[in-house]
C-alpha cells in the first residue's frame, strides 16, 4: 500500500476540505433536527428533499471517506486482479 | 393520489450513544456491502427497530442511507474495472419491478394473515433461498478451495454457458462483465426475482449476485460490484416512494450513511487484495448465519398464528434477541473475513515488493 517505489503525495487538504464540509453538514443536521423532520417528512414533492440530501451528504462524506483511507494508507493493491 | 403518512412526530430522539450504534452498524454493513454488493440492510432494519423506531420508517430510512452507499460503492469499484454499468441498469430496472410486485404480495399477506402471518412469510422466504442459495455458494466456494484452484480464472457454469449460447433475435444484448451476448428474456426474470426478493427479505443481492455468477456467467467480482449499480436504481426508486409518503427519517439514514460510506470504501478496496472465490466465502457465511437467525423465529410466529401451541412470553422474547443476536454475529463474521483478507493480501504484497527490491537492488 503505502510501499511504492514513486511516493505519492497523500491527499491532506482534499481530505480535511472535504472533512470539514462533512462534519459542517452533520453539524447542520443535528442542530435543526425539528425544523428538518418537519419539513423533510411532509410526502408528496417534498420527497425530493431527503433525496437530495442523500446525494449531498453521500457526494461530500464519500468524497471525505475515499481521502480519508488514502491519508491513512490504505489503498488498492498495487496489481489488482484485472477482471476482463 | 398517495397517502401521506407523515411520521416525523414520531421519530425517535437521538442521542449521543444511539448516533454512535447507528454509526458502528453503519460502518460493519458497508464494510460488507462494499465487499459483496449487499448486505446489511438485514441488520440495519432490525437495529433501528430494535431503538424504538417503527417498521416502516426503519425500512424507508436505511432505503435512504442503501441507495448512495450503493453509489459510491459502485463508483469505487468501477475505478478497479470491476463494474459493468449497462448490467446493473438492465437488472436493477426490472428488479424495481419486482419490487413493486413484492411489496403487493407483502401486503395482501399481511391483510389476510396479520403480522404474524407476513413475519412468517418473510422468515420461511429467508429460511428456503438463504439454505438453498448460500449453502450451494459456500460449497462452491470451499470445492474452489479444496481443489486448489483458487488462482485459476473461475469456470462458467454449464447453465451459464447455456443461458449464453440460446440466440433470440431482436432481444440479444452485449455485457462487458460476461464477454458475451445474451438474450434480455433471461436478464429480466432474474432482476425481477432480485427485486421481488428485496421487496421480502431486504437483501436482493443474496439472489442478484449468484444469479450473476451461476446463471449468467459473470465474474465473482464484476458480479459483487455490479449489484451495487442495482442497488443504487432500487434503492433510489424505492426510497423517493417512501419519501413520497412521509416515511423517510432523514437523520438515522445520514447517520448510518456516515458509518457506511467509511466501510463501503474499505470494502471496495478489500476486493483488490483478494481471490475471487473470497467474495464467495463471505456471501455463503452470512448467508447460511443469517438462516440459523431468521429459522429461530419460525415457532414464534407460528405460535402467534396458533398452528404450534403457544410459546411462554418470555422464551419468545428469548429467541427474538437470540435471532438479532446471530444477525449481528454474522455481519461481524463477515466483516472480519474481509478485513483478515485484506491484511494477508496487503502482506503478500508487501513481501512481493520487498523480494522484487532484493533483486532488482
Amino acid at each position: 500500500m503505502g510501499s511504492s517505489q514513486t511516493q505519492k503525495k497523500k491527499p491532506y487538504l482534499s481530505a480535511l476540505v472535504w472533512g470539514t464540509v462533512s462534519v459542517a453538514l452533520y453539524i447542520v443536521l443535528l442542530s435543526n433536527q425539528d425544523l428538518i423532520n418537519a419539513n423533510f417528512a411532509n410526502g408528496g414533492v417534498y420527497a425530493f428533499l431527503p433525496i437530495a440530501a442523500a446525494f449531498l451528504f453521500s457526494l461530500v462524506h464519500g468524497s471525505f471517506t475515499g481521502h480519508f483511507w488514502t491519508v491513512m494508507g490504505v489503498e488498492a493493491a498495487k496489481k489488482h486482479k484485472e477482471v476482463k | 393520489m398517495h397517502e401521506v403518512i407523515n411520521q416525523a412526530a414520531s421519530f425517535i430522539h437521538l442521542d449521543a450513544m444511539t448516533i454512535l450504534y447507528l454509526f458502528g452498524v453503519g460502518f460493519v454493513g458497508g464494510l460488507v456491502s462494499g465487499f459483496i454488493g449487499s448486505g446489511g440492510a438485514f441488520v440495519m432494519t432490525p437495529a433501528m427497530m430494535s431503538l424504538g423506531v417503527p417498521g416502516l420508517v426503519a425500512v424507508a430510512s436505511n432505503m435512504c442511507h442503501k441507495f448512495p452507499k450503493a453509489l459510491i460503492g459502485a463508483i469505487k469499484r468501477a475505478k478497479y474495472g470491476q463494474v459493468d454499468v449497462k448490467l446493473g441498469i438492465v437488472l436493477g430496472i426490472s428488479a424495481e419491478a419486482g419490487v413493486l410486485i413484492g411489496a403487493g404480495i407483502q401486503e395482501n399477506i399481511k391483510k389476510a394473515y396479520g403480522e404474524a402471518g407476513s413475519n412468517l412469510y418473510v422468515s420461511a422466504a429467508f429460511v428456503v433461498i438463504l439454505a438453498v442459495v448460500g449453502g450451494f455458494v459456500l460449497f462452491d466456494a470451499w470445492k474452489t478451495y479444496k481443489g486448489g484452484n483458487t488462482d485459476l480464472e473461475e469456470k462458467k457454469t454449464k447453465l451459464a454457458a447455456w443461458v449464453q449460447s440460446i440466440n433470440i433475435p431482436g432481444t440479444m444484448v452485449y455485457f462487458k462483465s460476461m464477454d458475451a451476448k445474451i438474450s434480455v428474456l433471461f436478464t429480466i426474470p432474474l432482476g425481477f426475482a432480485t427485486g421481488l426478493l428485496a421487496a421480502t427479505i431486504a437483501v436482493g443481492g443474496f439472489i442478484g449476485v449468484p444469479s450473476m455468477i451461476y446463471v449468467m456467467g459473470v465474474p465473482s467480482m464484476m458480479a459483487s460490484a455490479s449489484e451495487l449499480v442495482i442497488a443504487f436504481v432500487m434503492g433510489l426508486g424505492g426510497s423517493f416512494k417512501y419519501a413520497m409518503h412521509g416515511l423517510v427519517d432523514i437523520r438515522l439514514a445520514m447517520i448510518i450513511l456516515c458509518g457506511s460510506l467509511f466501510g463501503i470504501q474499505l470494502g471496495a478496496i478489500g476486493t483488490t487484495y483478494v481471490k475471487p472465490y473470497m467474495i464467495k466465502v463471505v456471501m455463503g457465511v452470512i448467508m447460511v448465519i443469517v438462516l440459523f437467525s431468521r429459522g429461530l423465529m419460525v415457532p414464534v410466529y407460528m405460535s402467534q398464528l396458533g398452528i404450534i401451541s403457544p410459546l411462554a412470553e418470555g422464551t419468545m422474547k428469548l429467541m427474538k434477541n437470540v435471532s438479532f443476536g446471530i444477525m449481528g454475529f454474522a455481519l461481524i463474521v463477515g466483516a472480519f473475513i474481509v478485513l483478515r483478507a485484506m491484511w494477508q493480501g496487503k502482506r503478500a504484497e508487501r513481501l512481493a515488493t520487498a523480494r522484487e527490491g532484493l533483486i532488482h537492488g
